[in-house]
């Protein structure tokens, strides 16, 4: 038996480690091991294969093995610089081909030693000793389905602290490490693939990403791991189709979640944060329920969260919004309509509102008001800034009405120098800069209105003048949104010659998806609801329901919500348009509405229409447009 | 130190219509994909530069892709480790099989123990474990020494260098130092004599006053490497 002659090679010197001092055997061992490999050159290679059989050893190991492994291990640390790529490839590449996941702590601490030792002896194993490192990311797939039992647990933290370490001290010692380090993080990254193990992978290879961003070599390596992230984010997102949430049982789901929230709002969170993986009832196991990439992406994206809270904790959030800036820029806003991955830039914000809220509302109105970008850039922009200041609990209104008048100005001026008829192609950017003043004034009015100075503010921007201007925005900007809007401001009086103001029958849904083109960014609203379960749980302290939105031509004394709501549709709905939905005769129209508009202000006499408008978009409409709202359908 | 110098260097930058109206910045990240990297026809690695465009107008590209191209003169600072060159490093970690040391901050240079020559025990003392010179106590080598060492060979790739301590003149440089000032000591007005002469004389003392001088170079060096980073990342 091999293993029989090896120990008969080693065990000679284990006796004499245990005898003398320790000092003088481990050197003896180095020596011995680098006459085995000195001797292979020589036609001798005898002790060389026995060396390679002990890297081999396997599953259970008993005491005597592991012991050889470790031993074998720390003396070819020793033995580093004799180990030659032509002669030693079968021993490097067994070195190389190890998983810390296998061992007991002692011999991942000798694999440790020898991987930085042979990283640090030779230029030309750095990138080897590396690609090792990172396949340690992630465990053996045997493993994978028991990483919920505690021992698992340990042994990936034992093994993650050992990598993590051996990185930093490779970094230390070869200090152009972290830059050959970065491609080879990006390139092993996991693919999708429907695969529940696959996924698992993902994650803790993500959580991976997020640890050498905020290790010792993070400065070198952070704006690569969290573009990285963030791109991995958007293509999960993109994966998911708009199809997908318009998934038949969407109504249905999105109602229970409600109806559960107004009632228990705070038990659910819990008991969803700790309920495993599937809690009943809500709603992103019945719309995206058996999405395994909703789930991955719902995964990945409250690491991030979880990343972001530790990096506000650390006193680095700056630094790594910056990034998240950056990237958004490059990624997330000119993605298609993004579903999910913008609550990062979202959830950045509400950790700290006052710096990465600022930059974020600023960098947005940046980009709309400049005529550098391309329209459709600008349009998106200014569709995120509405809807970023629309739903953002945490902004002051102020802050907001600051912003609005950035937009207004814009408009004013683009007033001044166009002129001519209705042309929701040529003037889409500015309709949609229309409706974004609009749609952030139906959230927001009434606030803006209770706080006097703001309240000047807000009626001496020229409103009237864009509004009434001959491109006319109130016709072409969407029919639900300038309805409520004139509705609110009817009530506030924000209009001085109010009479001019006929709104009946200005609605026309053909202009409004005129201007938002194919890609119906007349209809974009970027933080809606989020419609991932675990991740809505970090969002929704923050997030501001429709159901929340006191409006102008409410009284203050009905301070209750559901009154309001029963005056206006008729119904218990405390959101976003759901119960509405559900209420009225025809469930599928409601649940459309409630997809691409989320907002419960549509009048019930422009519904029809305005559906029958949006069922001609190919792109918009699955092709089962009449769902079953039964529950056996799930 | 040896193995650093500066070259002036005439550059034709070739850039892409869309950076045309900011030329320098687009020159600059240009220049600054070169730093840290061997590149042969410098024969070294670039640690810095220096750039003047010599040029208002751009020559710009026929075909497809109307490029244009700018003139530049700069000069580099040029870092080109080779063969029995003397260098200086900071030990960053000590083992009786090897000295790790990194150069100038960013190449690292292993030293095996069949290049540290007989003089130097390996002892560990306080739990620290050092290299100490046999004939003189005081000579210690641990982690945190700058060290001087001969070139055997360096990896372009990964700027990797592997060194030798055999030569006599190697080793701590604060003891060579001190050892060289001793010397100089006694011996001020002979060496100020021969400093004319001949920098190419291999002494002891001239040796010591040449790493000295470089070793304040060393600092500026790093300096600006930092900076350089600063403005990349």
């Amino acid at each position: 038996m091999v293993g029989q002659h090896i120990m008969g090679m080693e065990l000679p010197k284990e006796e004499s480690h245990e005898m003398e001092d320790a000092d003088i055997s481990d050197l003896e061992l180095v020596y011995h091991v680098r006459e085995a490999l000195t001797a292979v050159q020589s036609g001798d290679s005898d002790n060389y294969n026995q060396l390679v059989a002990v890297m081999h050893l396997k599953g259970r190991l008993n005491l005597d093995e592991r012991a050889l492994l470790e031993t074998s291990l720390k003396a070819l640390s020793g033995a580093v610089s004799h180990i030659d790529m032509v002669y030693h490839e079968s021993l490097l590449a067994s070195i190389f081909g190890m998983s810390m996941w296998n061992y007991d702590p002692d011999v991942m601490d000798a694999l440790k030693g020898l991987i930085i030792s042979l990283a640090a002896a030779n230029g030309k194993y750095v990138d080897s000793c590396l690609t090792m490192l990172v396949g340690n990311f992630t465990p053996p797939f045997y493993i994978l389905d028991k990483l919920t039992q505690p021992h698992v647990i340990e042994r990936k933290h034992q093994v993650l602290s050992r990598v993590h370490g051996a990185l930093n001290n490779i970094a230390d010692l070869v200090p152009l490490a972290p830059m050959r380090l970065l491609p080879i993080v990006v390139q092993r990254m996991p693919t999708v693939r429907n695969n529940q193990e696959r996924l698992k992978m993902i994650v803790i290879y993500a959580e991976n990403m997020l640890k050498l961003e905020s290790g010792a070599i993070g400065e070198l390596v952070r704006s690569t791991m969290l573009m990285a992230m963030v791109d991995r984010l958007i293509d999960l997102d993109v994966e998911i189709g708009w199809d997908d949430i318009l998934h038949d049982d969407f109504s249905k789901g999105i109602f229970e979640m409600e109806l559960e929230d107004v009632e228990e709002d705070e038990a659910r969170d819990d008991a969803e944060q700790d309920g495993g993986e599937l809690p009943s009832g809500s709603l992103s196991r019945k719309s995206l329920s058996g999405n395994l990439i909703a789930e991955l992406l719902d995964s990945l994206m409250v690491l991030t969260f979880e990343h972001l809270e530790s990096c506000e904790g650390a006193g680095r959030l700056t630094e790594v919004f910056e990034i998240l800036l950056q990237s958004f820029q490059i990624t997330i806003l000119n993605a298609y309509k993004s579903k999910f991955a913008q609550f990062v830039m979202f959830y950045a914000c509400a950790l700290d509102p006052e710096n990465c809220g600022l930059k974020f509302a600023t960098m947005l109105a940046d980009i709309f008001v400049s005529g550098v970008y391309p329209p459709l850039t600008r349009m998106s922009a200014v569709s995120y800034l509405a809807s970023f200041l629309s739903r953002a609990k945490f902004l002051s209104p102020s802050f907001i009405v600051n912003l609005l008048k950035r937009l207004v100005d814009w408009c004013l001026e683009y007033c001044k120098i166009q002129g001519g008829d209705i042309n929701p192609k040529a003037h889409r950017v500015f309709y949609s800069g229309c409706q974004a003043i609009m749609y952030v004034l139906c959230f927001r009015m009434r606030s803006i209105m209770d706080i006097p100075r703001l309240k000047c503010q807000l009626l001496l921007m020229p409103l009237e003048t864009i509004l009434r201007h001959e491109l006319n925005p109130l016709k072409v900007c969407l029919p639900s949104v300038v309805t409520e809007f004139l509705r609110q401001s009817k009530a506030a009086r924000l209009f001085t010659v109010s009479k001019a103001f006929i709104f009946n029958d200005l609605l026309e849904s053909d202009l409004s998806r005129a201007f938002g083109g194919l890609e119906r960014l007349d209809m974009f609203f970027p933080f809606d609801p989020c419609l991932l379960k675990k991740c809505d749980s970090f969002i929704r302290p923050n997030f501001l329901y429709w159901s929340m939105v006191r409006t102008t031509y409410h009284d203050d004394e009905e301070d209750s919500s559901e009154e309001d709501i029963e005056d206006e549709q008729g119904d218990h709905v405390m959101d976003d348009g759901i119960a509405r939905s559900v209420d009225e005769q025809d469930l599928d129209l409601g649940e459309f509405d409630y997809a691409l508009n989320k907002m419960s202000i549509t009048p019930k006499n422009s519904l029809n229409c305005r559906i029958e408008g949006q069922l001609q978009q190919p792109m918009k409409m699955p092709s089962r447009i009449r769902p079953s709202t039964s529950p056996e359908s799930l | 130190m040896e193995g650093l110098k500066v070259s002036d260097a005439d550059l034709v930058v070739y850039l892409p219509p869309s950076k045309s109206n900011k030329v320098s910045q687009a020159i600059l990240r240009e220049l600054s994909s070169l730093l840290f990297k061997f590149n042969e026809i410098f024969e070294g690695i670039v640690l810095a530069y220096d750039v003047n465009i010599l040029e208002k107008n751009g020559k710009i590209l026929s075909g497809i892709h109307p490029y244009f191209g700018v003139r530049l003169k700069a000069k580099l600072l040029l870092f080109s480790p080779k063969p029995n060159m003397l260098l200086e490093g900071k030990v960053v970690k000590l083992t009786q099989e090897s000295i790790h040391a990194i150069v100038l901050g960013f190449s690292s240079a292993t030293i095996v123990d069949e290049d540290i020559r007989e003089e130097f025990k390996h002892k560990t003392r306080h739990g620290e474990e050092v290299f100490v010179s046999r004939s003189h106590k005081r000579h210690v080598i641990k982690v945190g020494t700058m060290i001087q060492f001969l070139v055997k060979s360096f990896d372009e790739e990964i700027l990797h260098i592997s060194g030798s301590l055999i030569p006599a003149h190697t080793g701590s440089i604060r003891w060579l130092d001190k050892k060289s000032e001793d010397v100089l000591l006694i011996d001020r007005s002979r060496r100020k004599r021969r400093e004319g002469e001949g920098e190419m004389e291999v002494e002891d003392n001239e040796k010591i006053g040449g790493a000295v001088s470089s070793l304040g170079n060393d600092h500026q060096v790093k300096k600006s490497k930092k900076h350089r980073f600063a403005e990349d990342h």
